[in-house]
C-alpha cells in the first residue's frame, strides 16, 4: 500500500525534525471557508492535514472540537460535502497526506464500501476513527486496508505492554499517541511520561509515533515534537477559529488566524529540530 | 430455571458482545481496557456465591423484593377484556425498578477497587438509585442529566442532591439523557483510575447490555412465578416501557423462549410517529447505527447524525436503545409499539383513578399499550404491565399539561 503519509515522513525526518500534524473541521465555520483553511493548511506549515468529520455526539472530544464540528453541521455540512473538499484540495496538492478523523456512525451510514472507495478516489491518505478498537476491526478497518487507506490507530496511556500488540496489528501509517486519560483540549499534566510512552511503543512498531491532545502551542510542539515524531494540534486551531468569527459568522481575518497559528505551531516542530 | 437450548433466544450476547449484528463495542481505545476488566469483574462475580448472597439480600431487605404482582382489578372491569396484572416494580425502594441494577453494579464496583461513581440520568430515576446505593456504600458520585431534564424533573434533583451526589447539568446538544451520556462518557475517559461508570439502562459497549440485563431479570423471573401461583399458568402477555429497555429486558428475558407469550414493548411516539423528531422511537422510527458503544437502532438523519427525538417522559427521552431490543426486534420475537405522549397522559389519568396508583409517565406509555390490547382480548386471558415506577416524580409536569397548575 502506498499513500502519500510514509513520504511525508521521509521528508520530515530528511529534515531532522518532527511533523506537524493540524486537525481542522471540514466545513467550519461554513464549506467556503472551511474550504479556503484547508487549502492554505500546506503553506502555513502543515505537513499532514487531519480532517474531522463533523459528528453530532463526538464522544471523545471537549468543547472546542465539539464547537467546531456544531458550527460545521449548522452550516449544511455533511459527509459528501467532505469528501469533495478533499478531491477540490487534491486538485491543487497531490503530496500533504490528508487523514479523514471522526465517528463511525455517519460512515457505517453512508455505507462502507461506497465511503472507502468515494475517500480513495478523492484523495484520502488514511482513517482515524475514535470509536473503532481493535476489537472491531472487521467493520471498517480491515476494509479500509483492502481499500489501500491507511488505518491510524490510537494508543492511550491506558494501553498495557499486554495490549500493544494488539493495538499496533493492522495499524498502517502512523500511531497516533494520546497523551493522557481525557478528552480533546484538556491540559496536559507537565510529569506526563509522553516520551517514556512514545519509547514504549517504538520498542513494539517500526511506525512513527505521532502525540496528540493537550497541544496548544508553539512551545509545547517543540517540548513534545523532540519526544516523538510528530505532534498533532486540533483544539487550539478550532478556538482560533471560534476567536475569528463576528457572530458566528466567518470574518476576513478567520483563514489568517488558522495559517497564523499553524505558522506559530510550524515553528515550534522546527525549533524541535536537532535537540 | 429454563435449560439452555441452542436454539434459545436467551443465550446472547456472543464473546464479542453481539446480539446478532447488536451491541458490540464500539468504544474509545482509552476505555477498551476498562471494558475488558470490567467484564472479567462480572464474570468472577457472575460464579461467586458471596456476591450473589449479597445481590440477593440487598434486594430483599434493602429495595424490598419481590415485589407484588398485583390483580388490577377495576381497570380489568372498565377495559372489558384479559385479565391484567401490575408488576409493581414502583414499590421498590427510590420508586422504579432502577436499584435492581444499581445494587449489582456498585457490588461490583466495590470489588473492583473503584472509589467514585459516575452516572447519567434522564428522568432523574437512575440518577436517584445510583445517589441512593452511593450514600449506602459510602461512595462519592457524580451525576451528569441534561439541563433540560434538571428543569423538568426537579424533585429527582433535590433528592440526589440530598443523598449526597454532585448533579452535573449538560447544556451541550439539546440537554437530554443522550447528553448526560455523552459527558459521563468524557468524564470516565478522564478518570479512568477511580471511577466506575454505573450506566443505568440495558445498552452502552458490552458488558453492560448483558450485565444490566442480568440485574433486572429478576422482575421477569419473579413474574412468572408469581403468575404460576395466581393463575397456574403463563401470561398470554406481558407489557413494558422501552426507552434504553432495561425494565423491558428484564421482564421479557425470562419469557423469550416461551412461545405463547406474547411480548410488548412500548416506545415513545412523542407527537407522533410521522412528526419529523417529534418522538423517541427509535425501533419503530428509527434505524440500525452506532452510538455510546454498541450498534442499534438509533434516530438519526440521512448523514448519520443522531436525532435529539422528543417524549414527554424523560426517562424514554432517548434516541437510542439496548442492543437485545434491536436484535428481538428484527426476529420479531417482541412486538414494538409507538406511544403517544396524549395516549401515555391518558393512561397516567385512568390507572391513578381506577387503581389508585400513580405511574411514572415512562410507565404509562406501557399501560397505554395495554389499554389498547386488553379489549381484544378474551376475558380468560391474561396481561403482566411491568409498572417500572411511580409518577410522584411527573405529577407537577402533568398538572402543567393538564391545565391545573397556571
Amino acid at each position: 500500500m502506498t499513500t502519500r503519509i510514509p513520504a511525508r515522513f521521509a521528508k520530515c525526518v530528511a529534515e531532522g525534525r518532527p511533523a506537524l500534524a493540524t486537525y481542522t473541521m471540514a466545513g467550519d465555520p461554513d464549506p467556503a471557508t472551511g474550504q479556503a483553511i484547508l487549502d492554505a493548511l500546506p503553506a502555513a506549515g502543515a505537513d499532514i492535514i487531519e480532517l474531522g468529520m463533523p459528528f453530532s455526539d463526538p464522544m471523545a472530544d471537549g468543547p472546542g472540537v465539539q464547537a467546531a464540528g456544531q458550527r460545521a453541521l449548522a452550516a449544511g455540512q455533511n459527509m459528501k460535502k467532505t469528501l469533495a473538499m478533499v478531491e477540490a484540495f487534491r486538485r491543487k496538492d497531490d503530496e500533504t497526506p490528508i487523514v479523514l478523523m471522526g465517528y463511525y456512525n455517519p460512515i457505517y451510514i453512508f455505507g462502507v464500501d461506497a465511503f472507502l472507495a468515494a475517500a480513495k478516489a478523492a484523495g484520502v491518505d488514511g482513517l482515524i476513527v475514535v470509536d473503532l478498537p481493535p476489537e472491531e476491526d472487521e467493520e471498517l478497518c480491515i476494509p479500509a486496508l483492502k481499500a489501500g487507506l491507511n488505518f491510524i490507530r490510537l494508543a492511550t496511556p491506558t494501553t498495557d505492554d499486554a495490549r500493544l500488540p494488539a493495538v499496533l496489528n493492522n495499524t498502517s501509517g502512523f500511531v497516533y499517541y494520546v497523551s493522557m486519560t481525557g478528552i480533546t483540549g484538556a491540559t496536559i499534566k507537565a510529569n506526563a511520561g509522553v516520551g517514556a510512552a512514545v519509547q514504549r511503543i517504538k520498542s513494539h512498531t517500526d511506525l512513527p509515533v505521532v502525540v496528540g491532545f493537550g497541544i496548544k502551542t508553539a512551545d509545547d510542539a517543540a517540548t513534545f515534537g523532540r519526544e516523538s515524531d510528530g505532534v498533532a494540534v486540533g483544539t487550539a486551531i478550532c478556538n482560533a477559529v471560534l476567536g475569528s468569527l463576528d457572530n458566528g459568522k466567518a470574518t476576513a481575518g478567520t483563514v489568517a488566524a488558522v495559517t497564523t497559528m499553524v505558522a506559530g505551531l510550524a515553528s515550534g516542530v522546527k525549533r524541535a529540530k536537532a535537540a | 430455571m429454563t435449560a439452555i437450548r441452542a436454539n434459545s433466544l436467551r443465550n446472547g450476547p456472543d464473546e464479542q458482545g453481539r446480539f446478532g449484528i447488536y451491541g458490540g463495542r464500539f468504544v474509545a481505545e482509552t476505555l477498551m481496557p476498562l471494558i475488558l476488566d470490567l467484564e472479567k469483574a462480572y464474570r468472577a462475580a457472575q460464579v461467586d456465591p458471596a456476591f450473589q448472597a449479597q445481590v440477593k439480600d440487598l434486594g430483599e431487605h434493602y429495595t424490598g423484593r419481590p415485589s407484588p404482582l398485583y390483580f388490577a382489578e377495576r381497570l380489568t372491569a372498565q377495559l372489558g377484556g384479559a385479565r391484567v396484572y401490575f408488576k409493581r416494580e414502583e414499590l421498590n425502594h427510590t420508586g422504579s425498578h432502577k436499584l435492581n441494577n444499581c445494587i449489582g453494579q456498585i457490588l461490583l464496583a466495590q470489588r473492583m477497587g473503584k472509589t467514585r461513581i459516575i452516572a447519567e440520568t434522564g428522568a432523574g430515576q437512575h440518577g436517584v438509585a445510583t445517589a441512593t446505593v452511593c450514600a449506602r456504600f459510602g461512595l462519592p458520585c457524580t451525576i451528569f442529566m441534561g439541563a433540560t431534564d434538571v428543569k423538568r424533573q426537579w424533585p429527582n434533583v433535590l433528592r440526589m442532591k440530598m443523598l449526597g451526589a454532585e448533579v452535573r447539568p449538560v447544556t451541550s446538544g439539546a440537554g437530554t439523557l443522550k447528553d448526560a451520556m455523552n459527558e459521563a462518557l468524557r468524564d470516565w475517559v478522564t478518570n479512568v483510575e477511580t471511577t466506575y461508570y454505573l450506566i443505568g439502562t440495558a445498552a452502552g459497549p458490552h458488558p453492560y447490555p448483558e450485565m444490566v440485563r442480568n440485574f433486572q431479570s429478576v422482575i421477569g423471573e419473579e413474574i412468572k412465578a408469581q403468575f404460576f401461583e395466581a393463575e397456574g399458568k403463563l401470561p398470554d402477555a406481558v407489557v413494558a416501557c422501552v426507552g434504553g429497555g432495561s425494565n423491558a429486558i428484564g421482564t421479557f428475558h425470562a419469557f423469550l423462549d416461551d412461545p405463547s407469550v406474547r411480548l410488548y414493548g412500548a416506545e415513545a411516539g412523542g407527537h407522533g410517529i410521522d412528526v419529523e423528531n417529534g418522538h423517541a422511537a427509535s425501533m419503530t422510527g428509527g434505524r440500525p447505527g452506532v452510538l455510546h458503544g454498541n450498534r442499534t437502532y438509533l434516530l438519526q438523519d440521512a448523514d448519520g447524525q443522531i436525532l435529539e427525538g422528543h417524549s414527554i417522559s424523560a426517562g424514554l427521552d432517548y434516541p437510542g436503545v439496548g442492543p437485545e431490543h434491536s436484535y428481538l426486534h428484527d426476529t420479531k420475537r417482541v412486538t414494538y409499539v409507538p406511544i403517544t405522549d396524549n395516549e401515555a397522559l391518558e393512561a397516567f389519568q385512568l390507572c391513578t383513578k381506577l387503581e389508585g396508583i400513580i405511574p411514572a409517565l415512562e410507565s404509562a406509555h406501557g399501560l397505554a399499550e395495554v389499554i389498547k390490547l386488553a379489549p381484544t382480548m378474551k376475558k380468560d386471558e391474561t396481561i403482566v404491565l411491568c409498572l417500572s415506577g411511580r409518577g410522584d416524580k411527573d405529577v407537577e409536569s402533568v398538572g402543567r399539561y393538564l391545565g391545573l397548575i397556571e
